[in-house]
């Protein structure tokens, strides 16, 4: 797996979900080409490699078909170097609990922050906001559970979820600045708060999440692609 | 310790039945567990708080929900017929497959049900369903699984049996023979496995619900 133009990974900076498929790639050591599309400008290789969701993060691993969604992406990186920092248990019921948490934070904490992006009226924002209270209250009790007292949902070491999760800090801390709103408060959820923290404090995601004129540009395009409702 | 294996789930839901499929493979005795929907059962609302929800297969007490995580459970936790490919990129195709059908085919074709037949829905619904025929096409097998079933067959069965009799409640047509050969195809040959048909729900009953679902009493 030493060879880097083995696996090609096609992004965008800004994107939590491909910096989550680097934070993987990262941590297993897997050495990758990045191409860096232009979503106002999508290349020929990624509407190609991607017809069904014209999406980024795709993987493509040496003459294999291409690979899309990030946590597809991630259990394959899992299979094919399993012996090299695992990211999913091996207990069939923890790698339940992974795949059950990760849906959710995919599918319902999420998108939360895509709604309060796009929700100009304050009563709409409010309920988003309460929503979000809601959630980080889930997401803490799954942390306690299963960081078991150590740093990370993985313990010890950085596993799935602090990978499916942790891509999201930056983001979120992005849309919380221009929402007035702290998801991960100290008071409110401290154990998330401490989380977060160290996750994105560590090297694997750090070296990979965008810097704010980054962020700033990509909130830009998405307000002209995805703009606010009216 | 004696295996206890519980299934709480409600007959006729497509989601349910996919985990009842999925035991019935491997072989796997459990004791089912019917929730009315409408009172659902202390134990449920204990094994799956985050979303209350069917179906929850409870194995030694230890509950795991969401079809798709419990279907892939069964088949980490279980020896016997294998549901999940063993080739990695087979893997990562076949939870590709299950992602679409779960997050962008099921709603456009429910969004069609709910609006009974409105032609834009009908189209996009429709536009879904050519990704699923074009892979039937490409692979050129009886079953998206190849020549067995696997979580891709198990997931699409929403369209073997469950569209069918929305269809037929609604008197509109949504998978159309024509334009979907090969889907019309495998989805008579999903409702003959054994293992499929000896779990799927009565049609008529289902045809009922789904009048009074949508609307079409």
């Amino acid at each position: 797996m030493g060879n880097e133009s083995e696996i090609r990974l096609l992004g965008t900076a800004a994107s939590p979900f491909v910096n989550r498929v680097q934070f993987a790639l990262n941590l297993k050591s897997i050495k990758y080409e990045y191409t860096e599309e232009y979503l106002a400008r999508k290349s020929e290789l990624l509407l190609k490699s991607n017809p069904v969701h014209k999406k980024v993060p795709v993987l493509l691993h040496a003459d294999k078909p291409p690979i899309c969604e990030s946590q597809i992406i991630i259990e394959y990186l899992d299979e094919i170097q399993p012996d090299l920092f695992q990211l999913l248990p091996s207990a069939s019921l923890d790698r339940a609990n992974c795949r059950f948490w990760a849906a959710y934070i995919d599918n319902k904490f999420f998108p939360l922050y895509e709604e309060l992006r796009r929700t100009t009226k304050k009563a709409g924002q409010e309920a988003i906001k309460e929503q979000m209270i809601e959630a980080t209250k889930l997401l803490e009790e799954a942390f306690v559970k299963s960081s078991n007292g150590k740093a990370y949902f993985g313990g010890d070491q950085v596993g799935y979820l602090d990978v499916v999760l942790g891509c999201f800090v930056r983001w979120i801390k992005h849309v919380d600045e221009l929402n007035d709103f702290n998801t991960f408060d100290e008071v409110r959820v401290p154990e998330l708060a401490k989380w977060a923290k160290n996750v994105s404090s560590h090297e694997a995601l750090k070296s990979v999440t965008p810097g704010i004129e980054t962020l700033v540009s990509f909130f830009g395009l998405l307000h002209i692609y995805k703009p606010p409702y009216q | 310790m004696a295996e206890e294996v519980k299934l709480h789930s409600f007959r006729g839901s497509p989601y349910g039945c996919r985990v009842e499929i999925a035991l019935n493979i491997k072989g796997i005795k459990y004791d089912f567990i019917q929730e009315d929907l409408n009172n659902k059962s202390p134990d449920l609302l204990k094994y799956n708080p985050v979303y209350k929800k069917i179906p929850v297969l409870v194995h030694n007490g230890n509950p795991i929900s969401e079809s798709v995580v419990i279907v892939e459970y069964i088949d980490d936790a279980w020896k016997g017929a294998p549901i999940m490919p063993v080739d990695a990129y087979e893997k990562a195709r076949a939870r590709f497959w299950a992602k679409f059908i779960d997050e962008k085919f099921i709603p456009a074709i429910f969004k069609a049900f709910v609006s009974h037949g409105e032609e834009q829905d009908i189209l996009e619904a429709n536009e879904q369903l050519q990704f699923l025929e074009n892979e039937l096409k490409v692979k050129g097998n009886k079953f998206f699984g190849g020549d067995n079933i696997n979580l891709v067959d198990i997931c699409a069965g929403y369209i073997a049996f469950w569209a069918g009799a929305a269809e037929e409640a609604l008197g509109i047509e949504v998978v159309t023979r024509d334009k979907f050969p090969k889907l019309t195809e495998w989805c008579h040959n999903y409702t003959n496995c054994q293992v499929v048909k000896d779990n799927l729900p009565p049609r008529e009953s289902l045809v009922a619900y789904y009048k009074w679902l949508f609307g079409k009493e």
